[in-house]
């Protein structure tokens, strides 16, 4: 089976983004890196585990009206660093893009530490550098490399 | 040295560090002499949890110095009590003072306090973090006693929290050193510190016991394990001895062993070691107003 099969399983929004090449079993996670829980009304169409060419088993995400930040981008990039995102206008591919791992991540994470300074109500933004195999806290140094997801700011 | 402000020892390079040395020995050797050099410059002290140490020598520092401190006071009776930011209160103490030493519970905090002011931040204790001054004085201490290259150093005790410790083992990177890291299981360096060393190519080991690598040491650097650390005193008793010293202790280490602690000191350096020429950290301590001094000249 070819990804354009897989891609007719889900089906095709107007405007939106499709993040395709999601490592399989992600796609839950991803939806709550962009902070969808179907709450908001939006259209989602997820793939889990579908034959893939290139990855063997992939997770597709479609969401209907709604663009990635590139904060989103970014932290998606750490748990789906194959991943592809078009950018969907009245049904056509507008923007295709490879998310690249970033330097450092902002405004997404929670610091594990409780004690870190982040975690005090104090008015800024976490910022976490990336490092080959996890992050790191800019301000307290806790290094997060297991369970990225978990992290992410509710 | 071209930081504005001193948050973390990560941050000095053996240049910034052999800078500071020199200078401070320069002060050393004259305290009284420095009064002309930053006449009524005014340092801030905002210490969130109390360290008289720390505090006296910025104080006496700056005082040297030909300046003057303004202080916070206790947390208790200021406006944190009334649920002010941290990144408000330094931004109201930075219109009064020409420095900020901020000794904060939180890790972090001074990297944060520092991105809202203009005026040099000195971080003087960031919770489980960093204490980069305390670093440069121990790093000035070792100098004076062992020097700083081709030396074996041991460090013992809570490394995990210690955050001395943290800051002076990546600091000592940037020379020829090997380190030895002495501790319990449980209080072993944090994986951040572990990953620092290792990405600097570091020459380090790490221990269970102090009598296996006392004998090559030259610097045998001591901080205190907090008993309540522990979950049971049971477990405190069955490492307990492993950490502290004695006269006895020292019977298989090098005449020349320079022994240290950050202070203050409870019972893991037996008071009979204090009148050994090896006994290093009263002098240690003191050592802190000329590197503080020396600091301060170089950011104001
Ligand atoms: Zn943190």
């Amino acid at each position: 089976m070819t990804d354009i099969d897989t891609e007719l399983r889900v089906s095709k929004i107007q405007n939106g983004t499709v993040i395709d090449h999601v490592t399989g079993g992600e796609a839950l996670h991803v939806l709550s890196i962009i902070g969808i829980d179907g709450s908001g009304g939006e259209t989602v169409s997820v793939g889990i585990n579908v034959p893939s060419d290139r990855l063997g088993r992939k997770d597709i995400v479609k969401v209907e009206g709604r663009e990635l930040s590139q904060s989103e981008v970014d932290v998606l990039s750490l748990i789906a660093p194959d991943a592809t995102i078009n950018i969907i206008r009245e049904y056509e591919v507008t923007e295709k893009q490879c998310v690249e791992r970033p330097e450092e991540v902002t405004g997404v994470l929670e610091c594990p530490n409780p004690n870190c300074i982040t975690n005090a109500g104090e008015p800024v933004d976490t910022r976490f550098e990336v490092l080959s195999d996890g992050v790191r806290c800019e301000y307290c140094d806790t290094i997060i490399r297991e369970d990225l997801t978990e992290h992410i700011k509710s | 040295m071209r930081h504005d402000h001193i948050i973390t020892a990560k941050q000095l390079s053996r240049e910034d560090i052999e800078a500071v040395l020199d200078r401070a020995a320069e002060f050393d050797a004259d305290p009284g002499a420095a009064l002309d050099r930053h006449p009524g410059k005014l340092l801030a002290l905002a210490f969130y949890e109390p360290s008289t140490r720390t505090k006296m020598s910025f104080e006496t520092a700056i005082k040297r110095l030909g300046g003057d401190v303004i202080d916070m006071g206790p947390v208790e009776y200021s406006s944190v009590k009334k649920g002010e930011s941290l990144a408000d209160t330094v931004r109201v103490i930075e219109g009064y003072a020409d420095a900020i030493a901020l000794r904060h519970p939180m890790e972090g905090s001074a990297t944060m306090a520092s991105q809202f002011v203009d005026v040099p931040l000195l971080n003087a204790g960031d919770g489980a973090g960093q204490h980069p001054t305390q670093t440069l004085l121990d790093l000035y201490t070792i100098r004076e006693q062992a020097g700083l290259d081709d030396i074996t150093i041991g460090i013992m005790g809570d490394l995990k929290y210690g955050r001395t410790v943290h800051s002076l083992a990546h600091a000592l990177t940037n020379f020829d050193t090997r380190q030895h890291f002495i501790s319990p299981e449980s209080l072993k360096l944090p994986r951040n510190v572990r990953y620092d060393l290792h990405e600097e190519g570091a020459q380090v080991r790490e221990h269970d016991s102090l009598d296996e690598i006392l004998p090559e040491l030259d610097v045998l650097y001591v901080t205190r394990i907090q008993r309540e650390r522990f979950p049971d005193e049971n477990e405190y008793q069955k490492v307990a001895g492993q950490f502290t010293i004695d006269v006895e202790t020292l019977e298989s280490a090098d005449d020349d062993l320079t022994i240290m602690h950050p202070l203050p000191r409870v019972d893991e350096i037996d008071p009979a070691i204090d009148d050994l020429d090896n006994a290093t950290y009263f002098e240690q301590a003191h050592n802190g107003v000329p590197v503080r001094m020396a600091i301060l000249d170089m950011l104001l």
